[in-house]
C-alpha cells in the first residue's frame, strides 16, 4: 500500500463530542452551545411543575376541610383521587385534551390533579394530628373557627403538609417529563426529541437536569418549611 | 374528539392483527406480569428480612423518595439507547429488554418501604409477647410479623403495580412495546381520535387493575374482616 495514499476517512478531531459521529454521552461542549436551548426547557419544566404544585394545593386545602367535617365526603375525595392516581399519565393528559386542548394547561391540570391523592391525605392527616386541648385552649380565649384554622391548626399541621407537599413536588417534576406527548413537557420535549434523533448527550443532560431540579425544589421546600415553623427545630 | 374516540374503539379492525390494540394490550400486561413478579421475588424477601432484623431501614424507607424523583421516561430512554438496546425480546416486543428492566426498577421501591415498615410497624409488645411464649425467629417472622404486616405489604404491591402499568405505558415514548404506541401514534400523527381511544383503554385497564387489586388484597389479608385499617399512606419525604 503506498503510503501517499489518503488516510481513510476518521472523523476529524475538531468535532464537537455531540456531533453524530462521535455522539457521546457526556459532552461539555454540549451543555456550552446548547445552554439557551437547555435553560428555557428548565425554565419551562420548573414552571409546569411549580403552577401544578400551587394548583393541586389550592384544591386540595378546600377538599381537606370538606373532608374533615362530612365523613361520606372523606371516601368520596380520598377514592376519586386514588382512581384518578392509578390513570397513567401518558393516558391522562391525552383524556384532558378535548376540555383544555394541546396547551399548557393541559399538563398543569392533569399534574395537580396528580398531587391531590398525597396532598388530601397529608393535609388531613396534619390537621387530625392537633390534640384537642390545644383546640379547647383557643376556644377557651374566644377564637372563632376560622381564626382557630388559620392561627392554630394549619401551622401546627404545617410540618405534615409540608412533608406531603416535598414529596408531590417531586414526584411532579418527574412526571412532567411526559408533558411531552402535548408538546409541553419542559425537559421532556428535550428527552422525546433525543431519543427520536439518539442524540446522546441531550438525552443524558436533560435527564440530570430534571433529576437536579427535583433536588433543588426539595431543598427549597426544606428551607420554606423551617423558616415557617422555627419552633420545630429551635431550642426552647 | 370523544365521539371519534369510541368510533375508533367500537372497529374491530382496530382490535385485531399484529399492530393492533389486543396485541398491544396483551404484550403491556404480560411486562406488568414479569415485572410485578420479578421485583416481589426480588424485593419482598430483602425488605422483610431487613424488616425482621431492623436493619438498613434508612435505605429501605428511603430508596421509595429517590424512586419518585427519578423520570421513568428518562430511565426509559438511557436503557434503550444504551446498553440494552432496542433488539425484539421474545414476547415482549420491541425494546423488552430495556422496558423490562425499568418496569423493574420502578417496581420496587414500594415494595421495599412498605414491606419495611409493615415490618417494623408490628406492635413491640406483640413481639416481645411472642418471644417470651418461647418463640423462635422463624416461627416469630412466619406466624406473628408476617400476618401483622401484610395489609401494608399488600398495600406496597398494589401501589408497585399502579406504577408498573404506568410505566408500561410510557415504554411506547421509547418505541417499546404496548397499548402507548396507540397513543403516541395517535398524537404524533394529529389522529387525536386514535390517541383518545388508547388513552381511554390504558386508563379503564389501569382502573379495573387496581379495583382487581384491592378485592385481592381483601380475600389475601388475614386481618381485613377484623378490621378495615386506614392505609397509611402518609407520605414521609
Amino acid at each position: 500500500m503506498p503510503l501517499s495514499a489518503p488516510l481513510p476517512a476518521a472523523a476529524p478531531p475538531d468535532l464537537p463530542c455531540y456531533s453524530l459521529p462521535v455522539n457521546d454521552w457526556w459532552c461539555p461542549a454540549y451543555l456550552h452551545d446548547r445552554q439557551d436551548l437547555l435553560i428555557a426547557a428548565t425554565k419551562e419544566h420548573a414552571q409546569i411543575t411549580v403552577l401544578s404544585v400551587l394548583l393541586g394545593l389550592l384544591i386540595a386545602l378546600p377538599l381537606s376541610l370538606l373532608a374533615r367535617r362530612l365523613a361520606p365526603i372523606e371516601s368520596l375525595i380520598l377514592g376519586g383521587s386514588t382512581i384518578i392516581y392509578t390513570i397513567p399519565s401518558l393516558a391522562l393528559f391525552p383524556l384532558l385534551v378535548p376540555f383544555t386542548g394541546i396547551s399548557k394547561t393541559t399538563v398543569v391540570i392533569g399534574l395537580a390533579l396528580y398531587t391531590l391523592t398525597i396532598l388530601v391525605r397529608n393535609t388531613l392527616a396534619g390537621l387530625r394530628a392537633v390534640p384537642d386541648e390545644v383546640r379547647e385552649s383557643a376556644a377557651g380565649m374566644g377564637y372563632g373557627s376560622t381564626r382557630l384554622l388559620i392561627k392554630v391548626e394549619l401551622p401546627l399541621a404545617l410540618p405534615v403538609i409540608m412533608a406531603g407537599l416535598r414529596v408531590a413536588t417531586v414526584s411532579t417534576v418527574a412526571l412532567t417529563t411526559i408533558g411531552s406527548i402535548v408538546a409541553y413537557g419542559g425537559l421532556g420535549n428535550l428527552l422525546a426529541e433525543g431519543v427520536r434523533q439518539n442524540f446522546k448527550a441531550q438525552i443524558l443532560a436533560a435527564s440530570l437536569l430534571c433529576v437536579l431540579l427535583a433536588l433543588v425544589l426539595d431543598l427549597v421546600l426544606m428551607a420554606l418549611q423551617r423558616v415557617m415553623t422555627p419552633w420545630t427545630w429551635r431550642r426552647g | 374528539m370523544i365521539g371519534g374516540a369510541f368510533t375508533y374503539l367500537f372497529d374491530g379492525a382496530n382490535w385485531s392483527g399484529s399492530e393492533g390494540m389486543l396485541t398491544q394490550l396483551g404484550q403491556q400486561l404480560l411486562l406488568t406480569l414479569t415485572a410485578m413478579v420479578l421485583a416481589t421475588a426480588v424485593g419482598l424477601p430483602i425488605a422483610l428480612v431487613l424488616g425482621h432484623f431492623g436493619r438498613g431501614g434508612f435505605l429501605a424507607i428511603n430508596i421509595s423518595n429517590v424512586g419518585r424523583a427519578i423520570p421513568t421516561f428518562a430511565v426509559l430512554i438511557l436503557l434503550s439507547v444504551g446498553p440494552l438496546g432496542t433488539a425484539i425480546l421474545g414476547p415482549y416486543g420491541r425494546a423488552g429488554l430495556a422496558t423490562l428492566v425499568a418496569l423493574t426498577l420502578f417496581a420496587l421501591p414500594p415494595i421495599i418501604t412498605n414491606a419495611y415498615v409493615g415490618m417494623r410497624e408490628v406492635d413491640r409488645d406483640t413481639v416481645e409477647a411472642a418471644r417470651g411464649m418461647g418463640m423462635t425467629g422463624g416461627q416469630l417472622f412466619f406466624s406473628v410479623e408476617l400476618p401483622l404486616s401484610m395489609p401494608l405489604i399488600l398495600t406496597g404491591l398494589r401501589r408497585s403495580l399502579v406504577q408498573v402499568w404506568a410505566t408500561a405505558t410510557i415504554a411506547a415514548l421509547v418505541a417499546g412495546p404496548g397499548l402507548g404506541n396507540v397513543i403516541t401514534a395517535g398524537f404524533y400523527r394529529s389522529d387525536y381520535a386514535k390517541g383518545m381511544a388508547g388513552a381511554l383503554v390504558v386508563a379503564a385497564v389501569a382502573i379495573l387493575l387496581e379495583v382487581l387489586a384491592a378485592l385481592t388484597e381483601r380475600f389475601v389479608d388475614p386481618l381485613a374482616r377484623v378490621r378495615r385499617r386506614e392505609s397509611a399512606t402518609i407520605a414521609v419525604a
